[in-house]
């Protein structure tokens, strides 16, 4: 067997065919797992689906953790088109949600929806930004590795909030690691409340106008990454660093746009949980969206249709996973910690793994 | 004296965990692996030792499970870094992740508690060993102090760790198989050509990796607290990974690395709500940050200057 080789598949099946069999093998094992604490696996899958996708109110609360994650998935992706892994996404997301909470609490009884909303989005993307900046400068210029900085980045980064939130921004007289609630003017509005404006009837759910945004979002970084001069750039750079230098392209200034525009991304995921649905910063907001971005990048191939495919899978496993954690007692919503991991092995690790074998089949229809 | 003693007392007990790591981090970074799975291994073997404890009343087939268990998810990584020549960043992340997924899952499905492990009871957890004449050299000042309050009263993990700090440091400066692990993690190619066998190095250094993670797991649960608690790792791994980088990847300035980082937070569960003069009190999580800090004014050459294995990361593809 030999790993490691160019591809000789056709495209079509490397982009469909290969994250399939991943994800099928990394279902495999969870199956063997959920067989193992004596469940059954055929009935738990169903579960999950019809907790996801079975109902309006699931399919709402699917797409509203769908958002989030197409929003980290893209920032993952752009610094991997660059050739860096960005693991800070959750310390971004961390830093931008300070930003948006700094705002509200500010502006929030004084200026209208539609300069504090505006103004919220500037901060979350500013502070965002500036949080992956750091280990993109330290990369570009000082030659520290992005994946190690980051990962410091986002403990620093939780240790700051949990001082930030604890001593200073949490709400006088309460127990709870939180702020006070947000004033109206900062709620992003939810879809069902839109959709019963214009008389349409929808579940009561989280899903808000950041969707939107994420969708709009996705069209934005497929023309920016393969449609403009930066993208070819950037893409020059994650292939080859130093044939980038010696066509004249700034490395060290694209590493550090790259960074920056990840971090924005990533801050959007503060949006959406803050504005969007807990309408108060805690200490737990993020709770991973950064490290699930991780996964949806790699499933999805860096490529933005990708991305909110596996976005969307990723959202319906957090969504199925409760309901189904409801149903079943002793299957825990770690569980979907467990396949996001499985995936991130399957589909980024071991991309290729089956490449052989279906390579194989390829060959032998060739040959007939 | 008495204070000063029982802080390097706890300095010892939280550096442990963190040495055995962050020189399992050291075989696997200096043969050319990036390691970043240290916390998912360490998390298994934490499990995994808590469980075989509870369930065969014996610290050791513990520390054998948890050995095992985090063996296994070493083989998995170096199985992505060295056969398949996959990227060792991702699957270290995958690991984590799996980790932190599958033990509370399996904990709530066999013990249900919640997704930790049972209390162990005292048959089977690992004990406080008390040394000869620690009590009779107890009174004696300074030496006798040091030796009955300071050297005395570990686990046999602790007493292990101590004496495979040399043991790592000769491995990796004087043995036969230190010369080959850091040639292949300088100059794979080179020691190719010189008929070292890369694959075999670095699957040897990642199994040796594990067993050191599979000790520091085994040492949160079945010494420290006498159970497994979800996600009781809580970053070691990855301060281990930066006591690595700031001892340079050398095992005896990790170890050190390790100890000033356990030193810190013996000391910051000390400080907590005291006012000091001029400064008042300091938040606890300032000094949670310092390792995490240091690590990158290092990495960006601030503070010396961190430089890794020239081959780090880079799967190696023999040349045709």
């Amino acid at each position: 067997m030999k790993f490691g080789q160019p591809s000789t598949l056709p495209r079509w099946a490397q982009l469909s065919v290969l994250p399939v069999l991943n994800l099928l093998a990394a279902l495999l094992v969870t199956g063997f797992v959920t067989w193992m604490i004596g469940e059954d696996p055929w009935e738990c899958l169903q579960l999950l689906v019809s907790g996801a996708f079975g109902s309006g109110e699931g399919i709402g609360y699917t797409l509203f953790y769908t958002t989030g994650f197409i929003f980290t998935g893209l920032a993952v992706a752009t610094a991997f088109h660059a050739g860096l892994f960005n693991i800070g996404g959750e310390g971004q997301a961390y830093l931008a949600g300070l930003g948006v909470t700094l705002v509200v609490l500010a502006f929030d009884h004084t200026l209208p929806p539609l300069v504090l909303v505006p103004l919220c989005i500037l901060a979350a993307m500013g502070f965002g930004a500036a949080w992956a900046f750091i280990p993109g400068w330290l990369q570009a210029k000082r030659g520290s590795h992005i994946v190690v900085t980051t990962i410091m980045f986002n403990f620093i980064a939780y240790s700051l909030m949990l001082y930030l939130i604890g001593h200073h921004l949490i709400e006088a007289g309460s127990q709870n690691p939180t702020t006070r609630e947000f004033g109206h003017n900062a709620w992003i509005p939810a879809l069902h409340q839109l959709a019963a404006g214009v008389g349409i009837q929808l579940p009561n759910t989280p899903l808000n106008l950041t969707f939107i945004m994420a969708l709009l979002a996705c069209v934005l970084f497929y023309l920016l990454v393969w449609h403009s001069r930066w993208g070819f750039q950037l893409r020059t750079v994650g292939v080859n660093e130093s044939a980038a230098r010696y066509a004249g392209i700034n490395v060290s200034k694209t590493i550090m746009l790259a960074m920056c525009i990840s971090g924005a991304l990533s801050g959007f995921a503060a949006i959406n949980e803050l504005l969007g649905s807990t309408h108060r910063m805690n200490v737990s907001f993020t709770n991973g969206v950064g490290f699930v971005g991780i996964a949806v990048a790699l499933m999805g191939r860096n490529h933005p249709v990708g991305i909110i495919l596996s976005a969307l899978l990723f959202g319906g496993l957090t969504q199925g996973g409760l309901e189904l954690s409801f149903e079943k007692p002793v299957i825990t919503r770690e569980m979907i910690i467990f396949i996001q991991g499985l995936i991130i092995l399957f589909c980024g690790a071991l991309e290729n793994l089956f490449e052989p074998f279906i390579a194989g089949l390829f060959k032998r229809k060739e040959d007939k | 004296m008495e204070q000063w003693l029982s802080l390097l007392d706890s300095t010892i007990r939280v550096a442990t965990p963190l040495v055995l790591a962050a020189l399992a981090g050291m075989f696997s970074e200096r043969s050319g692996v990036v390691d970043i799975g240290l916390e998912g291994k360490m998390l298994v073997a934490a499990f995994a030792s808590g469980a075989a404890a509870f369930v065969t009343h014996s610290p050791w087939l513990g520390l054998l499970a948890g050995v095992m268990a985090a063996v296994s998810m070493a083989m998995v990584h170096a199985f992505v870094s060295v056969t398949y020549n996959g990227n060792q960043l991702i699957s270290g992340m995958a690991i984590n992740t799996i980790a932190s997924g599958i033990t509370p899952v399996l904990g709530l499905a066999w013990f249900q508690q919640g997704g930790n492990t049972p209390q162990l009871d005292d048959d089977s957890r690992f004990h406080d060993i008390a040394l000869p004449f620690a009590d009779a050299l107890g009174n004696v000042p300074v030496i006798g102090q040091l030796y009955s309050k300071l050297l005395s009263g570990h686990s046999i993990l602790v007493y292990l760790t101590i004496l495979i700090i040399p043991l790592v440091s000769w491995v990796v400066y004087r043995s036969r198989f230190g010369l080959r692990l850091r040639a292949v993690g300088e100059n794979p190619h080179a020691a190719d050509t010189a008929g070292v066998s890369v694959a075999r190095v670095r699957y040897i250094a990642l199994f040796w990796g594990g067993v050191l993670c599979g000790m520091a797991g085994t040492f949160l649960s079945v010494y420290q607290t006498g159970s497994f608690i979800k996600e009781m790792t809580a970053g070691k791994g990855f301060l281990a990974l930066a006591a690595l980088i700031f001892g340079k990847w050398r095992p005896l300035p990790a170890v050190l690395g390790c100890l000033l980082f356990a030193f810190a937070d013996a000391l910051q569960i000390r400080l907590e709500g005291v006012d000091l003069p001029l400064i008042g009190q300091i938040p606890s999580q300032a000094i949670q940050v310092i390792p995490y800090v240091l690590t990158v004014l290092l990495l960006a050459g601030f503070v010396g200057r961190a430089v890794a294995p020239k081959a780090i990361g880079v799967p190696f593809v023999k040349s045709r």
